[in-house]
């Protein structure tokens, strides 16, 4: 691949459209404009240059911006396909088979169809991450091969520019001026006075400023490839805990996804605003709704296990209450404890008594705690109770036996067995909820007194070393945008042309309106010529009108 | 507490006529300057530009109050975060007056702002207290944010507005004629809405009714509107009110379809009568408004304000949501609808950024993209609320 | 000339930043986000529990020799049936060197007692009260049984209900001759 010469003597790279050094047009395209394209200071894409093999092919079709345009109308239109019914995630079934009969039940055919073509989870599909893939080397792709060429461009750029770049410029003027020199010379001064950089060579005047806000494209762009790299890093063991619990009031468990650490619920609580409490300015909307939830919470104790206990052990060691409400997570060695769920009012303990049925005299009460069943109840009068069956979740009788569906007292059964000083042998009975069953007629029973319930806090675990990366990569990445839009890049070339001429032209790539009146200014001033925004068209016909 | 809240509700009132008056301000700016550079100058424009100024101080008084009143900042329903947007517009509008002087705008981006409030206004006022998952400081930083960016972003809208109504032209039928007058339909809807809104309410219309939601669940309901469409397994429970057409399946809110479709029908007949009655597009009544506009300074504008609106955007709409969300649902992102449209939001002003910068998409491209954008945003307020229900919808 | 060289060095780094984005792609699409979860060849971890009796039982007592690690749940209908089972080939193995520890998941002593007499039990049933072990297993479905050699190692892992046979093969799988 050849370079091309210009006539200045600089040697540009292939593909260059404007002179890196004069800025004279080299393209027949650029000579033939009125204006000339400034994008990328016409340097050469990098990718531009090379059309051969498949990795180049492959190369060049991510540099593209056009590509990189499409991709981000791809994914911005395949994203909101996903939104048309609720993912996956937000649906209370998790089996395949439940999941198509939920779909079709809701949302009928084309529910069947959202889910037969895996829209119900299309965030995790294969092919919604190959576009962010894509995406994601478009952004590096088409970065890496603009910021090279436009660097060296900008360095390279000489204050002395060949007429023919001038000429070509958005906002050009050329005209006599009775004293160019001195012209220059105030022109340097007040560019100067407005913070410019301003450089002179044989009679030219180059006035730049704000440089760096060019690079925030590419700063902004460094700063979401770090993001989507912290994305990646999630899927490597270790960097990322996603776990839920349910723990009872009372219970002491270990934190799945969190080895070592061991969580007890002291209490969960639940508190409404009410008409009585809140304040008066709440009424209409209290009365409008009903009532509305205020806080949920759950009062936790937090526990290590010793360094050298196994796991297992019951040798642990306290590290701190906390109470984790909706916002306010229990923080601790990387982990993050959130309030997502509840479940109120679990059985927890039921009061009995020992009556005789006849007289409904009554041998005392006692207290079967639902987790910790004893065998054994002591009661007054020599009675005792002996429990010897318990059935958390009764769910009928298979093969003669009561079964219990699960360890949940949601249905809990017991068969007890009574003994008095008058029945010493014994009375059996089977009790669960609104039934009694007895083989033979019994003298005694077992009646329920009143239950004690309590409430069940769903916790969701969280670990996710990424965090930071994905910070790091937002922060770059707002720099960036914030440095590329908040700030422009403005140049100002002021030269002496051919007998006594003055030229000016001036370039932003962004706000004329403000680098216009920077230059009026400095117009104003050095008594530079008249010049023209070549764009702005309704300037000139508006004038003509108003002289009308 | 209560004062607070009444006196609220007045300043609201004030700043939404003041915005009315000063809208009649730009338009006699425009009216009487013969060019751009005498009604830049023009007196008319600077009385419109004091009274917005004026309506946007009492504007914020309303906020401020209502803070004060309820204890949490007023961007937790629908109502609070509309009305939001709309003064936050009116800001970004006067930030951008102040930077290019130009009345053709606020001609332009009052109205908006005005049929925003408006529209706020037919949800319940009432101040609610807050529920768990909004109570953190984040509901302040995260929404506000949100909201400013939103707004410089809907003022690109507004100056590509203003672009397309100068340039296009609408004396011959074409693509681009049919799309502007679809926006004008479009807003006309939004009024056809407040109207048919507000004339139910003044006659205090009411129908209850009890029905199954689709988790099998008896839930009731309360109609606005006289009922068009039931909800799945309705039974009446107000006896005068009229019978529904038909019931609606589990899945859809037959009372948001029933308010969609009065506000639709409203607003096709207010269309129509315009129509009828100046014979011509309706874009051509705002067209002489536009006129004395400097094309290349809307489309600078329209551009700015993209520059200006996408960080602000980006840090309140992405990254202070994902702090946040992080903080209160424990995962940063969970692809919720309301997240994904913020995220296609910025997709999209990427694009756009990306197609005027290396495509040169400028001059009525880069006007109907900002449009565009504009009906993203509002997709994003409106149907992702009201439709697509998701864990935003708090209203 | 230098020229090719540096047009061969270029396409080398294109191809390896292409090939390093497309690795990460697929990375993306077959990584499961999800900590590690124990799997056969890995070293079973140590734990300790506590037996009905209040006797503390401890994965490494069973050094040197094979292990049947079966976690279960008194209401749990396929565990009830293999017991029998286990119970039977307890019998027969712990002599040849093939330990059972069994692992009931945070039921009430009373149950667990109850169950072992109504089985006739021999081996020790501890219970994890904490479900500390169940965690630490990654044991989801019920009964789940984990075979351990005599070196530490997990040989296998059955997250389903086991015929005699099976258990039978099972044991013999980790005798540690």
């Amino acid at each position: 691949m050849s370079k091309i010469k210009c006539k200045c003597g600089h040697e540009n790279p292939f593909g260059t459209v404007l002179c890196e050094k004069c800025g004279r047009p080299l393209t027949e395209e650029a000579k033939q404009s009125e204006v000339v394209d400034m994008r990328y200071e016409g340097s050469a894409r990098r990718s531009q240059t090379y059309k051969r093999s498949i990795i180049d092919k492959i190369w060049n079709f991510f540099s593209s911006v056009k590509i990189g345009v499409s991709i981000i109308i791809a994914v911005l239109a395949t994203s909101a396909i996903g939104t048309l019914f609720p993912q996956k995630f937000y649906v209370p079934v998790q089996t395949p088979e439940d999941l198509l009969a939920y779909y079709e039940r809701l949302y009928g055919f084309i529910g069947t169809l959202y889910y037969k073509l895996g829209f119900y989870d299309m965030y995790n599909s294969w092919w919604f991450k190959v576009l962010i893939g894509m995406l994601g080397t478009s952004i590096i792709i088409a970065s890496v091969d603009r910021v090279f060429p436009l660097y060296k461009s900008l360095k390279r750029q000489r204050t002395k520019r060949h007429p023919s770049f001038m000429k070509r410029q958005r906002i050009y003027g050329e005209g006599t001026a009775l004293t160019p020199d001195l012209s220059l010379e105030k022109a340097e001064e007040k560019l100067k006075e407005m913070k410019y950089n301003v450089k002179k060579e044989d009679g030219a005047v180059l006035a730049e400023k704000n440089r760096f806000s060019r690079w925030g494209p590419y700063v902004n762009h460094t700063g979401l490839i770090i993001f989507l790299f912290g994305i990646l890093l999630r899927g490597i063991p270790g960097f990322y805990v996603d776990d839920t619990m349910w723990i009872r009031e009372g219970e002491l468990r270990s934190i799945p996804g969190a080895p070592d650490y061991y969580l007890k619920s002291n209490q969960f609580i639940m508190e409404m605003y009410t008409k009585e409490e809140a304040d008066e300015v709440f009424g209409k909307a209290l009365d409008r709704v009903g009532s509305i939830v205020k806080n949920y919470q759950t009062d936790v104790s937090l526990y290590k296990k010793k360094e050298d206990g196994l796991p297992g052990s019951t040798d642990m060691e306290f590290v701190k209450d906390y109470s984790i409400i909706v916002n306010k997570p229990l923080k601790f060695d990387g982990y993050n404890i959130f309030q997502m769920d509840y479940r109120l009012n679990e059985l927890k303990s039921m009061k009995m008594k020992l009556i005789e049925k006849e007289t409904g005299d009554s041998f005392g009460e006692f207290t079967i705690d639902l987790d910790d069943p004893k065998g054994v109840y002591e009661l007054e009068n020599g009675a005792t109770v002996n429990l010897i069956g318990y059935y958390a979740d009764y769910a009928g009788v298979e093969n003669g036996e009561p079964v219990s569906k699960s360890p949940v007292p949601n249905n809990p059964a017991f068969i007890f067995d009574m003994r008095t000083p008058e029945k010493p042998q014994g009375e059996k009975s089977f009790v669960a909820i609104q039934q009694t069953l007895e083989t033979e007629e019994n003298a005694y029973q077992v009646k329920f007194v009143s239950a004690d319930t309590r409430h069940i806090s769903g916790l969701t675990i969280r670990k996710d070393k990424t965090l930071y990366i994905l910070l790091l990569g937002g922060i770059i990445f707002m720099i960036g945008v914030i440095q590329g839009s908040y700030w422009n890049h403005r140049r100002i070339w002021v030269q002496k042309g051919n007998d006594g001429n003055l030229l000016v032209a001036a370039h932003t790539n962004k706000n004329w309106f403000s680098l216009k009146k920077e230059l009026e200014s400095v117009k104003d001033y050095a008594g530079l010529p008249k010049y023209v925004d070549r764009r702005d068209t309704d300037i000139e016909s508006e004038q003509e009108e108003g002289e009308k | 507490m209560m004062e607070l809240a009444d006196l609220s509700a007045n300043l609201l009132l004030v700043s939404f006529i003041a915005y009315l008056v000063a809208t009649a301000f730009f338009g006699g700016a425009i009216k009487k300057a013969s060019s751009e550079t005498t009604y830049k100058k023009s007196r008319w424009g600077q009385i419109g530009i004091t009274i917005t100024v004026i309506g946007f101080i009492s504007n914020l008084g309303y906020f401020i109050t209502r803070w004060m009143a309820s204890g949490h900042i007023p961007l937790s329903n629908m109502f609070e975060f509309t009305a939001a947007f709309g003064m936050m517009l009116v800001g970004a509008f006067i930030l951008l007056f102040y930077l290019y002087r130009t009345p053709s705008l606020g001609l332009f981006a009052l109205p908006i702002a005005i049929i925003m409030i408006a529209y706020a206004s037919m949800f319940p006022k009432d101040i609610t207290p807050l529920i768990p998952a909004l109570q953190s400081h984040w509901l302040v930083i995260h929404v506000i944010t949100t909201v400013i960016g939103e707004a410089i972003l809907v003022i690109s809208a507004v100056a590509g507005l203003v672009y397309l109504l100068k340039n296009v032209d609408l004396t011959k039928p074409s693509r681009e004629r049919f799309w502007l007058e679809a926006v004008m339909i479009a807003l006309v809807l939004v009024i056809g809405f407040v109207v048919s809104s507000t004339t139910f309410k003044l006659t205090g219309y009411e129908a209850h009714f009890t029905y199954i939601d689709k988790e099998d669940k008896p839930k009731d309901i309360e109609y606005n509107y006289p009922p068009l469409f039931g909800m799945n397994e309705y039974e009446a429970q107000t006896p005068e009110a009229m019978t529904p057409w038909i019931e609606m399946p589990a899945i859809v809110n037959a009372k948001t379809l029933t308010t969609f479709v009065w506000s639709v029908a409203t607003g096709i007949v207010l269309y129509l009568l315009l129509r009828l009655s100046i014979r011509r597009p309706v874009a051509t009544l705002l067209k002489p408004f536009a006129k004395k506009a400097n094309s290349q300074l809307m489309d600078e504008i329209g551009y700015r304000a993209v520059l200006i609106g996408f960080p602000v955007f980006t840090l309140g709409a992405l990254i202070f949501a994902m702090i946040w969300a992080h903080e209160a649902w424990s995962r940063f992102w969970g692809w919720d609808p309301k997240e994904v449209w913020a995220l296609i939001s910025w997709l999209f002003y990427a694009a756009f950024l990306h197609l005027r910068l290396s495509q040169g998409w400028e001059g009525k491209k880069s006007a109907w993209l900002a449009v565009i954008g504009f009906i993203i945003i509002m997709f994003n307020l409106i149907a992702v609320n009201l439709i697509i229900a998701g864990l935003h919808s708090y209203a | 000339m230098a020229k090719p060289d540096k047009k061969r060095s270029r396409l080398i780094f294109r191809g390896v930043v292409l090939l390093l984005l497309a690795s990460a792609i697929l990375f993306s699409i077959f990584s499961k986000d999800k900590v590690k979860v124990l799997e056969v060849g890995d070293k079973a971890p140590d734990f300790e529990l506590v037996d009905t009796e209040g006797n503390v039982h401890r994965l490494s007592d069973f050094k040197g020799q094979g292990v049947f690690l079966n976690f279960w749940g008194t209401w749990c209908p396929p565990c009830k049936k293999e017991m029998p089972y286990i119970e039977d080939q307890y019998k027969a193995f712990s002599k040849k060197g093939v330990h059972v520890m069994s692992v009931n998941i945070a039921e009430s002593k009373l149950k667990v007692d109850s169950f072992r007499e109504q089985y006739g039990l021999t081996f020790p049933v501890v219970i994890d009260k904490t479900r500390d072990v169940r965690d630490l297993y990654n044991v989801v479905p019920l009964p789940t049984t984990f075979l351990i050699d005599k070196d530490g190692k997990i040989v296998k892992i059955i997250k389903q209900e086991m015929s005699e046979e099976e258990i039978i093969s099972l044991m013999e799988s980790v005798l540690p001759q």
